[in-house]
């Protein structure tokens, strides 16, 4: 009875082999292999990846798999692994203008050199359960137009030729890094993108939404929304030139948010940015706006307590790999804390209740 | 006798904006200095500057500190100032939940100095509390009770209890009457004035209500678009306006 | 995949953290940021002291891995049969064995030698952080020893309930400097934390916070002279198991008609007993 209360090392086994033998189910079925999930559930492979900070779509398709589906453990286990490897060197600033586009909107003009490409979207798609894909039915290909090569400005930079745009300051070489450093507060724009690019998205998602419900109101449009294939280099010392190593899918947007002005500066417009690997425009747009919210302090801007702009609430608790593990530990035992609850709990009864006595016998 | 706060053409700046210009004065043991003027005029920038929850762009703030005698409080340490903070000075909030711990009982919001400056014995510090309680006209069996239960005017009470336990030695007031009712203003006022008495405070009250000023200080400081345009013995300043503004002042409110 | 480095993590990272353990055993009792990374175990189930142990195991040593005392429980074994498998280090459950002893919840009852290190895990490093949930405020209290706000809490406590009514986390002050949270043991465990001659290090993953008592450091718990801190634990029970009076015990309910038993937590200490016990007998 009282190894079976601490619980032990063969119960763990079991449950292991358990946990092996329901995530491969019915063996009639046939076993997922990864090309499926990358190809055909690339949406949560791009949040795997975005928020388990590692770009490999095999990677997070067998983290996914591994997970039986849940993107939380998936990006757990990337997380576990990212850590583990080696950093031989940092790249360079990507070239979002450079961008080999497939989806490219702006709500801000109809408009501008480039165009607006709606690319693979559910936008404008009718929410109806198309019951033909529980066959499995040839699909035909898209339609395909010339590859474009021209470069695709930013529109924001339309507004920034104006002087309409508040100018960014293009950062040092020194920017921190959040996974080689602790988060310390006050924390600078470049450590908050760190922490909101990888933050759960469903979090980011919230925080973004109670801006616009009034909590922190900055007045965002989306000035541009881009999703599409950059190339990443890196400089090699041993070299002398930059190599390219790597094209990876992103997802940038940039929100165009009015500002009052001040005594010193005239009324423009600023930004707030989201960065997110792989297709994945909500949590870029939620990050944009938490972002933009974050920035209230350093625009001199009325902080009236909201969440969205309350860096420390924000940073501590956008991680889901640490808000996940510290919610789940409750599950672990503590019984060594509820025994010291438990009898404090009962000397304070028996004492309230001797009180009690004595109170009625000096009464009487 | 050394002075017990000695201000030297203190300035503060917002932007371009003078927040309070060149204001000299001194402040002796025993002394009470009320500062009045409307709002805006710059009265509650300097007693912010004179207690260090601001930094003053010019100027030296000289307190004669009980251990090292006088110091420049402006270019003291965070935590000096602090210490003075919790030790020589208190602070009267105009809003007493500024002054409050609003989730902490009465008694341990008076015991919260002590313990702050290093008291350990439960007993005795509650025995402290329960008679500053008295001594503010709380009934002392609320001592358990929160400041949330209060009426603004105990509240108020409490708030003086709670930086007056440990005997300070110089006292800041920002319209310690402003948010209460007349009647509730009248009996704070007496007791603020019988502890004031009693204790041989030196105090430094903010106020735009003349009559605060008549009965508490001993001198005056007339304030008027950040500058000091008159100061003086109270009654001679109040009986006896020279500037224009302060017989405008003194003109437009009930003879007390 | 299996080729990872002694201890799992990179060398680089180890000297990270050991730089901080240094720095935390120079300012005992003060919270040092180290940059926290992700283990293969969720935050919150011991990825600091995880962390901590990796930087300080060497081929040589002998891990004990605790939870709540007992060296079987799931967490310990986990945590136990990782290090086993990326450090090969030799475990044992044996306290008096162990060069490294990694624990969430309790202090072992077996006293601790010169040279042995204990690894507490660590929820919430901050001790004043239910007080004031502002990290930079509460950094600035420690700083400037601005602690009168802890006290007050526990004033509260005396005037609600008649004494300090916290059981485990109960707050310490470390060479009359730091206020340190020393984990949630339970009060009990106390002042075994006080002059030990073991190095004791506390990690907090999720907080990204390492802290230290080295030997030999002076560890009060807080309290009023006239309410003095008290190591309580079950009130007039015994060991069920082996009869220690003197151990920390857990209370098992043996069936559903409200029997119970009290047995050791530390079932190391227990174990031991019985066993000399039947030595004797025999």
């Amino acid at each position: 009875m009282y190894v079976a209360v601490k619980g032990g090392e063969r119960a763990i086994e079991n449950a292991h082999a358990w946990l092996d033998d329901a995530r491969r189910g019915d063996r009639d079925v046939p076993d997922l292999v990864l090309d499926q999930i990358r190809e055909q559930l690339a949406l949560a492979v791009d949040r795997v990846m975005a928020e388990g900070a590692l770009y490999d779509p095999d990677l997070a398709a067998l983290a996914l798999k591994q997970a039986r589906g849940d993107v939380i453990e998936a990006v757990f286990l990337i997380r576990a692994f990212r850590t583990t490897l080696p950093r031989f060197g940092t790249s360079q600033p990507v070239d979002t203008g450079a961008m080999q586009i497939i989806r490219r909107i702006s709500a801000t003009y109809k408009d501008a050199p480039g165009g607006q490409v709606l690319g693979p979207t559910f936008d404008y798609t009718h929410r109806l359960l198309d019951f033909g894909l529980a066959q499995t039915p040839d699909i035909a290909a898209a339609p395909e137009a010339e590859i474009s090569t021209a470069s695709v400005p930013h529109i924001l930079s339309h507004l920034n030729a104006e002087g309409l745009m508040q100018r960014e300051d293009a950062g040092g070489p020194d920017v921190p890094d959040l996974t080689r450093a602790p988060l310390e507060f006050p924390a600078e724009r470049p450590l908050r993108l760190q922490a909101l690019t990888r933050g759960d998205e469903g979090f980011l998602l919230s925080l973004a939404y109670s801006t616009q419900r009034g909590y922190g109101r900055n007045h965002a449009f989306v000035g541009e929304l881009r999703i599409g294939h950059v190339r990443v280099s890196a400089f090699l010392p041993e070299l002398g030139f930059e190599i390219e190593f790597a094209e990876i899918m992103i997802t940038e947007c940039e929100s165009v948010n009015q500002f009052q002005g001040s005594k010193t500066e005239l009324a423009q417009f600023t930004r707030g940015y989201g960065l997110v690997f792989g297709q994945s425009e909500r949590k870029a747009i939620s990050m944009a706006l938490v972002d933009r919210a974050l920035r209230a302090r350093e625009l001199g801007e009325d902080l009236d307590g909201a969440p969205a702009q309350d860096e420390e609430f924000v940073l501590s608790h956008c991680d889901n790999i640490q808000s996940s593990g510290f919610l789940e530990h409750i599950k672990l035992p503590h019984y060594v804390d509820f025994q010291a609850e438990l009898e404090l709990i009962r000397k304070l009864r028996r004492d309230a209740a001797a009180r009690q006595a004595a109170t009625s016998q000096a009464a009487e | 006798m050394t002075p017990l706060l000695q201000v030297e053409s203190l300035s503060k700046f917002y932007g371009n904006h003078l927040g309070c210009g060149e204001v000299n004065f001194t402040l002796w043991p025993g002394e009470v200095m009320g500062i009045v003027g409307e709002s805006g005029s710059g009265k509650s920038t300097l007693l912010n500057c004179l207690a260090g929850h601001m930094a003053p762009d010019t100027g030296r703030v000289i307190f004669d500190t009980r251990t090292n005698g006088p110091r420049d409080t402006v270019t003291m340490t965070e935590s000096e100032r602090r210490w003075l903070a919790r030790t020589d000075w208190a602070f009267v909030h105009q809003n007493p939940r500024d002054g409050l711990r609003m989730n902490v009982s009465a008694g341990g919001n008076v015991g919260d100095r002590l313990m702050a400056v290093g008291a350990r014995h439960y007993g005795d510090i509650r025995r402290q509390a329960q008679d500053w309680l008295g001594r503010v006209e709380i009934d002392q069996a609320r001592i358990d009770d929160r400041p949330r239960a209060f009426s603004g005017g105990m509240q108020q009470r409490l708030q003086i209890a709670r930086n007056l336990v440990t005997g300070p030695r110089l006292v800041f007031m920002d319209e310690p009457t402003g948010g209460l009712d007349v009647s509730v203003q009248a009996r704070l006022l007496d007791l603020l004035r019988g502890l004031v008495r009693r204790l041989g405070l030196s105090a430094v009250v903010v106020t735009h209500d003349l009559a605060v000023v008549r009965l508490l200080a001993d001198r005056v400081m007339v304030m008027k678009d950040g500058r000091v345009v008159e100061q003086g013995l109270t009654d001679q300043v109040l009986d006896d306006p020279q500037h224009a503004y302060t017989q405008l002042l003194v003109s437009s409110v009930l003879q007390v | 995949m299996t080729d990872y480095n002694f201890a799992y993590l990179d060398e680089a990272t180890k000297r990270m953290l050991r730089r901080a353990i240094l720095k935390a055993v120079a300012i005992p009792g003060y919270q040092v940021p180290f940059s926290s990374r992700e283990m293969p175990m969720p935050y919150g189930w011991g990825t600091g002291g995880v962390q901590v142990t990796a930087a300080c195991l060497v081929p040589e040593d002998t891990l004990k891995v605790i939870d709540q005392g007992a060296d079987d429980t799931t967490n310990a074994v986990s945590i136990r049969k990782f290090f086993a498998r990326v450090a090969g280090v030799e475990t044992t459950e044996a306290t008096a064995r162990a060069s490294v002893i990694q624990t969430r919840h309790r202090i072992p009852e077996t006293p601790l030698t010169e040279g042995q290190i204990l690894v507490f895990q660590v929820p919430i490093p901050e001790p004043l952080r239910f007080l004031e949930p502002r990290e930079t405020e509460t950094r600035t209290m420690h700083a400037l020893e601005d602690y009168g706000l802890m006290h007050v809490r526990l004033y509260e406590d005396i005037a609600k309930h008649g004494e300090i009514a916290r059981a485990y986390a109960y707050p310490v002050r470390v060479e009359g400097r730091y206020i340190m949270d020393p984990s949630p043991i339970p009060k009990f465990d106390n002042p075994k934390l006080d002059n030990s001659p073991a190095l004791q290090l506390f990690g907090a993953g999720r907080e990204c916070r390492i802290y230290a008592l080295p030997p030999y450091t002076r560890v009060e718990s807080l309290d009023f002279e006239d309410y003095p801190f008290t190591a309580s634990k079950a009130a007039g029970q015994v060991c069920a198991i082996c009869g220690a009076e003197d151990s920390y015990l857990d209370e098992v309910i043996t069936d559903d008609a409200g029997g119970r038993m009290f047995v050791c937590s530390d079932t190391d200490y227990c174990a031991t007993r019985v066993a000399a016990q039947a030595e004797d007998a025999a």
